[in-house]
């Protein structure tokens, strides 16, 4: 029952904004070429799933994105805890990521161009920029937060490096870091598109750019929402991963009594 | 003597640069097999004595000897009971017992007998694969009891271990810690501040006064086992307990 009435809000919700849409469209005072309707938008979408434009950009864009955000995480988890371990190297390194943290991917694309040229790297560069400090301070904190009773009892047990790193510290960090990972997702797919658009002949960014030049206002705006159905897509597979971990954790379970 | 602690003080530098002496020249022997009760109110350092015999921290004077050698750190032979049972919410009941045995070097198969044996002895056999949040608080201590016991420890020091249970499981847990000594023949250190639950359990009782942290008295409790918490003889040494507290 919640679940048709939720499903009932989302297709409302999304039909009014359509609607809404179609009505601004009907006055008329807009030059389809500047507000291409839902009717063309939706026609165009199915012309970019039909002669496959659509799948091909998407595979190029979805392993773009799963090489840099694989790096970002890995580089980003195995960092994060050897720095949130370390507290003397951490506070010498944290300046220097604070400084670096805030600056857009985009801001170093001249450089990567410069030294990666054009193509694929340059995108997984910035999805990978995108996804790496997210990752790398919520590791951090996740490590040096882990509850100090749990070093005492690996203390006790006997579990010495690297077991305790394995056993202890990861896991009782995970929770903070799979959060890290979620957000790191997010800005990563928003970074990819916005890579495409400047530094690659391929990719959803791309047929954004290249709708553009061809002014089909209504490819654009049918990429756009591409774009934004499989950053939902993505975004829901990785709640459902974080689900599972809090579970695994322990962290939402009903308590016994 | 099996544990000697000779002269044991403890003081901490607090963040003002003064000092507070939490342990003033304590001095306890416990023999082997011994269950020994150190009660005492809130802040006169219970917890920072047993963290001492666990090798945690130092003393700042004094030494603290088991069978003849200085404790210097933790050993997989001492091992410690917390309030809050610190078992790893990450891992299910038996992955928890497992623990302390994955330091040793045994077998998988050989492990996970040993746990399950532990489990039993616990009785949680139909948890095992329960994950620590989903079990009671007397469960959770029970996991952790099972968890500690499994690496065959000498020493047990328990730290009040039953201060978060309702009265009923707490009298429960008494039961099950005095079967477990009886049959496994521990030396248990067991910090409490319920006069109750030390004259239950304690072979002798340490009352401990604060500011600094001293022992006052030791009370002895000549009472064969089980005790019966109604008995005369039982009330009698409460009493006595009492007194000692100057709530009478
Ligand atoms: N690491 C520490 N630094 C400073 N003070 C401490 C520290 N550990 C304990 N204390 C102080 O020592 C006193 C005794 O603490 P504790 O041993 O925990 O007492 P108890 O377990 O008997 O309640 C308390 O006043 C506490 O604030
Ligand atoms: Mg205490």
């Amino acid at each position: 029952m919640g679940k048709i009435v939720k499903v009932l809000k989302v297709i409302s919700s999304l039909a009014l904004f359509v609607g809404i849409w179609e009505l601004i469209v009907l006055t008329g005072r807009y030059e389809p070429s500047l507000l291409p309707s839902p009717v063309k938008v939706l026609e165009g979408m199915g012309e970019l799933v039909k002669d496959g434009t659509l799948i091909t950009h998407f595979k190029v864009s979805l392993s773009r994105f799963i090489t840099g955000y694989t790096v970002a995480a890995v580089t980003g988890i195995s960092l994060g805890l050897v720095l949130g371990y370390n507290k003397k190297v951490w506070e010498f390194v944290e300046p220097v990521v604070q400084l670096l943290r805030p600056v857009s991917p985009i801001a170093w694309f001249p450089f990567i161009v410069l030294w990666f040229g054009i193509g694929d790297v340059p995108a997984i560069i910035i999805i990978f920029i995108a996804g790496f400090f997210p990752t790398l301070l919520s590791t951090v904190s996740g490590v040096r937060k882990v509850d100090p009773a749990y070093l005492n009892v690996a203390n006790n047990f006997g579990i010495r490096q690297p077991h305790l790193l394995f056993k202890i510290i990861l896991p009782a960090a995970f929770p903070m870091i799979a959060n890290g990972l979620h957000i790191a997702l997010g800005t990563a797919w928003v970074f990819l598109v916005a890579g495409e658009m400047v530094g690659a002949q391929s990719g959803l960014g791309y047929l954004i750019i290249d709708s553009r030049n061809s002014l089909r206002s209504d490819l654009v705006l049918a990429g756009i929402i591409f774009i934004g159905i499989s950053g939902l897509v993505l975004d829901r597979l990785i709640k459902l991963l974080e689900g599972y971990i809090e579970r695994q954790w322990g962290v939402s379970e009903g308590r016994r009594n | 003597m099996y544990i000697s602690i000779e002269k044991v003080s403890k003081a901490f530098t607090l963040k003002d640069k003064s000092t507070l002496t939490v342990l003033d020249k304590v001095d306890l022997y416990i023999k082997e097999g011994e269950f020994i009760c150190l009660l005492g109110p809130s802040g006169c350092g219970k917890s920072t004595l047993l963290n001492l015999i666990a090798g945690f921290d130092t003393p700042s004077t004094g030494t603290i000897k088991i069978n003849g050698n200085t404790v210097t750190q933790p050993s997989i032979d001492r091992i410690v009971i917390f309030q809050n049972y610190g078992l790893l919410p990450w891992r299910n009941v038996i992955k928890n017992v497992e623990l302390g045995l994955e330091a040793k070097k045994l077998k998988r198969k050989e492990r996970r007998r040993i746990a399950e044996e532990y489990i039993k002895l616990v009785g949680l056999s139909d948890y095992k694969k329960h994950h620590p949040p989903q079990l009671s608080g007397g469960m959770q201590q029970r996991v952790a009891l099972a968890r500690a016991l499994a690496v065959e420890p000498k020493i047990l020091l328990m730290d009040e271990p039953f201060g978060a249970l309702d009265a009923m499981t707490r009298m429960h847990m008494q039961d099950e810690i005095e079967r477990i000594w009886q049959e496994k023949k521990k030396t248990i250190i067991f910090v409490t501040h319920d006069i109750e639950e030390a004259v239950f359990l304690a072979d002798r009782i340490v009352i401990m006064t604060p500011s600094p942290g001293r022992v006052k008295t030791i009370i002895e409790v000549p009472l064969p086992r089980k005790r019966d918490r109604t008995s005369l003889d039982f009330l009698k040494i409460k009493d006595k307990v009492f007194t000692e507290f100057n709530l009478k």
